[in-house]
């Protein structure tokens, strides 16, 4: 999986014998050369450990294939999402949806676990960020699908019927861990990750899918 | 954000009839804002402050930083900014223009480089370095980059800064390329550059230093980096740390042929 970048000019040998880096044949390990330029240049600052840069087989592969300027092969994707899948909590007692007010706010909010944030800031969703969501709200990003909508398009009209059990939880499941369903997708995974708790991914269910929620007027 | 709320407040001040139409004259008055913001810009009192610092004689040896060679040759500022970051043969190491500047703060004027990075944006020497930067940006405004990719080491560091441009990380998952990897995105109302090709003149890489409106702050690209990282909740990048320069490397040969527009001004 992991793509070796060697550079075979010998005049690089060099330079990167500098920064340690030369191996026996020759070449440069860019990807270890980068591994440890990012461990010399980061710092814990406030609530934000250097640590979180040490992340996860998802995010490796991810950038490893953004480098490469190639999607993930097919194979690979899917184990990555199988993986995702499984770290997904389902609710207690089944309660999926929560209240689409509170949804809102914290779709609005973008706050939260930044190092000029404290432990006690309240993270938010950032939705609105990288979303269209309620039509109201003019100031919404384009990263991510528009969402206007979300559960009429997608004929949800009582949450709570078993037609609509698998959208329901299809919806839960790309809040908590949207890897689950999309190795490499550009959003986070608030739940898994623990951005929101699992009361506050309800919130946004219900933002998403509850027929009263201004999304789906 | 803050931005957003000042666009949100802009938006609120035109309500029309339908959610379409509102869209398209908050979008206007936006750009009527941007507009207006080109009347003058405050970068240009930075810009002076630089030039005066360049030229007065400060620290433990009293000299100014008129024999600072930013890679044009001691002394050259015209042209040397959109050439940088470069290798540099003194140091042995590519630097961009503010870790460049702590070279020549240290090896001429005798000023601790070391508690200089340690320093954070807005304080004592930071505010010296922006206004440098600011002044010898300006010296090259409308020039086009062209930054070097001949020495090894500036091969590498291009390599390394595109790893770190596609790093995901930290609890959201972000790299640089969430935000700037697509064309025609948004975050908010906040148009995007893509960064991994060429954004064109004045855009991205070629609009910073940039004087920001909204928090009434002069800001170079290592404080334009810094701020990235931490609204990607990354943990701090040391101040002209190599994964920084890599980082301005990798963007500023993205950005080879493209007219430079700094110090710019920015909502």
């Amino acid at each position: 999986m992991k793509t070796k970048h060697k550079i075979t000019l010998s005049l690089l040998v060099a330079a990167a014998a500098l920064a340690g880096c030369a191996t026996d044949s020759g070449t440069v390990d860019i990807d270890k050369l980068t591994a440890n330029i990012v461990k010399a240049s980061f710092r814990d600052e406030g609530i934000v450990k250097a640590s979180v840069l040490d992340t996860d087989e998802t995010n490796r592969a991810c950038s490893t294939a953004d480098v490469a300027g190639k999607p993930l092969e097919e194979k690979v994707s899917k184990a990555i999402e199988a993986a995702n899948l499984k770290t997904i909590h389902w609710p207690a007692g089944g309660k999926f949806l929560g209240d689409w007010k509170e949804g809102e706010k914290l779709a609005q909010s973008g706050r939260g676990l930044t190092w000029t944030d404290t432990a006690t800031t309240p993270n938010g969703g950032n939705c609105y960020n990288c979303h269209q969501i309620d039509k109201k709200e003019i100031s919404f990003g384009t990263i991510g699908p528009s969402l206007y909508n979300f559960g009429k398009l997608r004929g949800v009209t009582d949450p709570a019927s078993p037609g609509a059990r698998a959208m329901v939880e299809y919806t839960w499941g790309k809040i908590w861990n949207a890897k689950a369903y999309n190795a490499c997708s550009n959003m986070p995974r608030a739940g898994h990750l623990g951005i929101l708790t699992e009361a506050q991914v309800a919130h946004i269910v219900a933002l998403l899918l509850d027929p009263k929620s201004p999304v789906n007027q | 954000m803050r931005m957003t709320k000042a666009l949100s407040l802009i938006a609120l001040g035109c309500l029309a009839s339908t959610a379409a139409l509102a869209q398209k004259t908050a979008v206007q008055s936006i750009e009527e804002y941007r507009a207006m913001l080109q009347d003058g810009n405050p970068a240009d009192l930075f810009e002076a402050k630089g030039e005066d610092l360049w030229k007065q004689k400060r620290g433990p040896k009293n000299a100014s930083l008129e024999k600072c060679d930013l890679g044009k040759g001691p002394g050259v500022v015209k042209g040397a900014f959109v050439e940088l970051p470069r290798f540099f043969a003194d140091t042995r190491k590519v630097q961009d223009l503010e870790s460049r500047l702590l070279t020549c703060m240290e090896t001429l004027q005798g000023l601790d480089a070391g508690q200089i990075a340690k320093t954070p944006f807005g304080k004592g020497e930071q505010n010296n370095m922006t206004a440098l930067a600011t002044w010898i940006s300006a010296e090259s405004k409308g020039m086009k980059f062209n930054l070097s990719q001949a020495h090894a080491q500036e091969k590498v560091f291009y390599e390394v800064g595109k790893r770190l441009f596609f790093q995901r990380g930290g609890p959201h998952d972000f790299s640089c390329a969430s935000c700037h990897g697509q064309d025609n995105t948004r975050i908010r109302l906040q148009d995007l550059p893509n960064l991994t090709r060429n954004p064109g003149d004045g855009v991205g890489f070629a609009a910073w230093p940039a004087y920001r409106v909204s928090n009434g702050q002069m800001w170079a690209m290592q404080q334009r980096l810094n701020d990235c990282y931490r609204q990607q909740r990354f943990p701090y990048p040391g101040f002209a740390s190599d994964a920084t320069v890599a980082l301005g490397v990798y963007l500023g040969v993205n950005s080879h042929g493209s007219a430079s527009v700094a110090p710019a001004i920015k909502r």
